[in-house]
């Protein structure tokens, strides 16, 4: 160990550390559509979860090392838990969780010797798509308001571009679905090659949820089974021939953007909300 | 983990490995919460015989009947909450939903039985979200014994609160019930029980009326003379308002999971017991003698 680090070259060095370590795992996609708030990510295990429920209308989204959020995952529901029996059940809020997923995240980024190598997403279904939150916090602390799409982790500029392209508001969970399922799998195969060698995403590989609109009491469901496979066959079939155009966007984007390390955020979103 | 000198009370406990139960949670960080608290307090002052006199004074609830029925299980409360000679409140929830497949409901002091349902479904809730699936069905009989069992302090001084827990079980397809006592010991019912002040009552109609495998329907119909009976003999028990359209909550607890009954529908109900009664006003009459071969085997008639 060395006698004397500046705290500059010591903050550089972790924040490029968390950054390289999120940028090397698979992206996962956080969208509003009229239905409410879905997540999709490729997870290919069963017992490993990646999207959560935290509360009434609230779920948590990670991307990063499993031990590590899922200590933050458990912190989360019992927060909201102790502040739902405290006063009452509508005073959890999606913004109370992401301030305080901040401050622990802040905490340990200071104080700790090795940052936590996650990316986390608070979102809120609201009762309207105007009310619908999504938060995006940062290994370090870095709360971002993100408004209709949130890419976490992985080259998450080239998914977050394409996203930006075919995004609009008030899709249906169909749409939604689709343009995440293209923007995830698209650019990872589009390096180098024209018009697909797209994979076949099967529904085995996928994780997703959904924070649903409509639904009383507790929103948040798993999207699974024949409802997964029946919204999985419709975004391949109906997403075939727009793969010429994304793969040739994808391999633009692939020149620009960095493998490991590079320089700017880990996260990106369609609207840059105020970064913290 | 990081060193936090000044975070310990948001931190520490938050994100220990700990237990997926709240309560045990709550105990950890941030014990002022648990009602136990109170009891304890209380418990360590001499108690001198008889319940305190203040404890009299606060709201009680009274009767709960719970009976199977043919695919699940029949919840049903009176409205009524009494402070002494008075009529506290009219219109009292005392059946709860306590999470999909299951429900509670109390009688006893009303603050105490509150704050224990509170506690009991955010327990049951807080276990799901953690671990990613539901309690048993005993599990979740268990854990509620504990919290009736954390409460004999505050009992001793006269805050009793003892709690009716019925479920679906997802298993067998069937409806149990459990009953509890104020040490905290529990037991499964069969058929049907009661519990609160005007459970003998409602138990003595239950009796005549119950039989096994009813449908919903007429298990509900069933409850609701069994509280109509124990309303007519126990001061502390109301009975269905019809100026005020207050009746007894009901809820049923079967595959489709727990749904309590609307106004209108509860209002049916007591319409039809109510009119029975201008007729008759004991109830339905139970037949003497037992129809078919002279065994004694017990098939009990429906009601008249």
């Amino acid at each position: 160990m060395p006698f004397y680090v500046s705290p500059e070259q010591s903050m550089k060095d972790k924040a490029d550390y968390a950054r390289k370590a999120i940028s090397r795992i698979r992206s996962g996609v956080v969208i509003a559509c009229d239905a409410g708030i879905l997540f999709i990510a490729p997870n290919p295990s069963r017992a490993l979860r990646k999207f959560s429920e935290i509360y009434d209308r609230i779920a948590f989204a990670a991307v990063g090392r499993y031990n590590e959020f899922e200590v933050l995952r458990k912190a989360g529901v019992r927060y909201a838990d102790v502040t739902g029996f405290q006063y009452d059940r509508q005073d959890v809020t999606a913004r109370g969780l992401a301030n305080y997923y901040a401050q622990v995240l802040g905490t340990f980024f200071t104080d700790s010797p090795k940052p936590y190598e996650v990316e986390l997403v608070v979102a809120e279904v609201g009762k309207t798509a105007d009310d619908d939150q999504i938060y995006r916090i940062t290994f370090d602390g870095s709360v971002a308001d993100e408004r209709g799409f949130v890419v976490i982790g992985g080259q998450a500029d080239q998914v977050a571009a394409v996203l930006k392209d075919q995004y609009s508001d008030g899709m249906t969970l169909a749409e939604a679905f689709t343009v995440a399922i293209a923007a995830l799998g698209g650019p990872v195969k589009a390096e180098g090659e024209s018009g697909g060698g797209r994979s076949e995403i099967t529904a085995a590989q996928l994780e997703v949820a959904l924070l649903d609109r409509g639904r009383a009491h507790r929103a948040f469901r798993r999207l699974t089974g024949t409802r997964l496979e029946s919204l999985l066959t419709e975004a391949i079939t109906g997403s075939k021939t727009e793969a010429i155009t994304e793969a040739s966007a994808g391999q633009d984007s692939g020149e620009n953007g960095d493998g490991a390390g590079d320089a700017g955020d880990a996260g990106t979103s369609g609207t840059p909300g105020g970064t913290k | 983990m990081s060193a936090d000198s000044d975070g310990r009370g948001l931190l520490g406990p938050y994100l220990s490995a700990g237990t997926s139960s709240f309560t045990d949670f709550l105990a950890a960080a941030a014990p002022e919460l648990l009602p136990h608290a109170v009891g304890a307090a209380a418990a360590a002052s001499p108690a001198s015989g008889g319940p305190a006199p203040f404890a009299r004074d606060l709201p009680h609830g009274t009767t709960i009947v719970a009976a199977q029925c043919e695919g699940g299980v029949v919840m049903a409360g009176d409205r009524r909450a009494t402070a002494g000679n008075m009529i506290s409140q009219r219109d009292i929830d005392k059946v709860f939903r306590s999470d999909e497949f299951s429900g509670i409901g109390f009688a006893g002091v009303a603050g105490v039985g509150f704050e224990l349902v509170r506690l009991f479904q955010v327990e049951l809730e807080h276990y799901e979200k953690l671990e990613g699936h539901a309690l048993s069905l005993e599990g979740k009989a268990n854990r509620l014994a504990s919290f009736v069992r954390g409460n004999i302090g505050g009992a001793m001084q006269g805050l009793v609160v003892v709690p009716l827990f019925c479920g679906y079980d997802e298993d067998s397809g069937a409806g149990r019930i459990f009953s509890y006592d104020v040490a905290g010991g529990f037991y499964e019912e069969h058929r049907f029980h009661a519990i609160g002040s005007g459970s003998v009552f409602a138990r003595g109609a239950l009796k005549k009326l119950y039989a096994d495998g009813m449908p919903v329907t007429d298990t509900i119909l069933a409850c609701m003379q069994a509280l109509y009976d124990a309303a007519d003999d126990d001061s502390a028990t109301g009975g269905p308002d019809v100026t005020r359209r207050l009746y007894p909550v009901v809820a049923t607890i079967t595959a489709d999971g727990f749904e309590r009954l609307a106004d209108e529908a509860a209002g049916e109900y007591a319409r039809t017991v109510i009119e029975g009664r201008m007729a008759e006003p004991d109830g339905p009459l139970a037949p003497l003698r037992t129809a078919g071969t002279g065994n004694g085997a017990g098939n009990v008639l429906p009601p008249g």
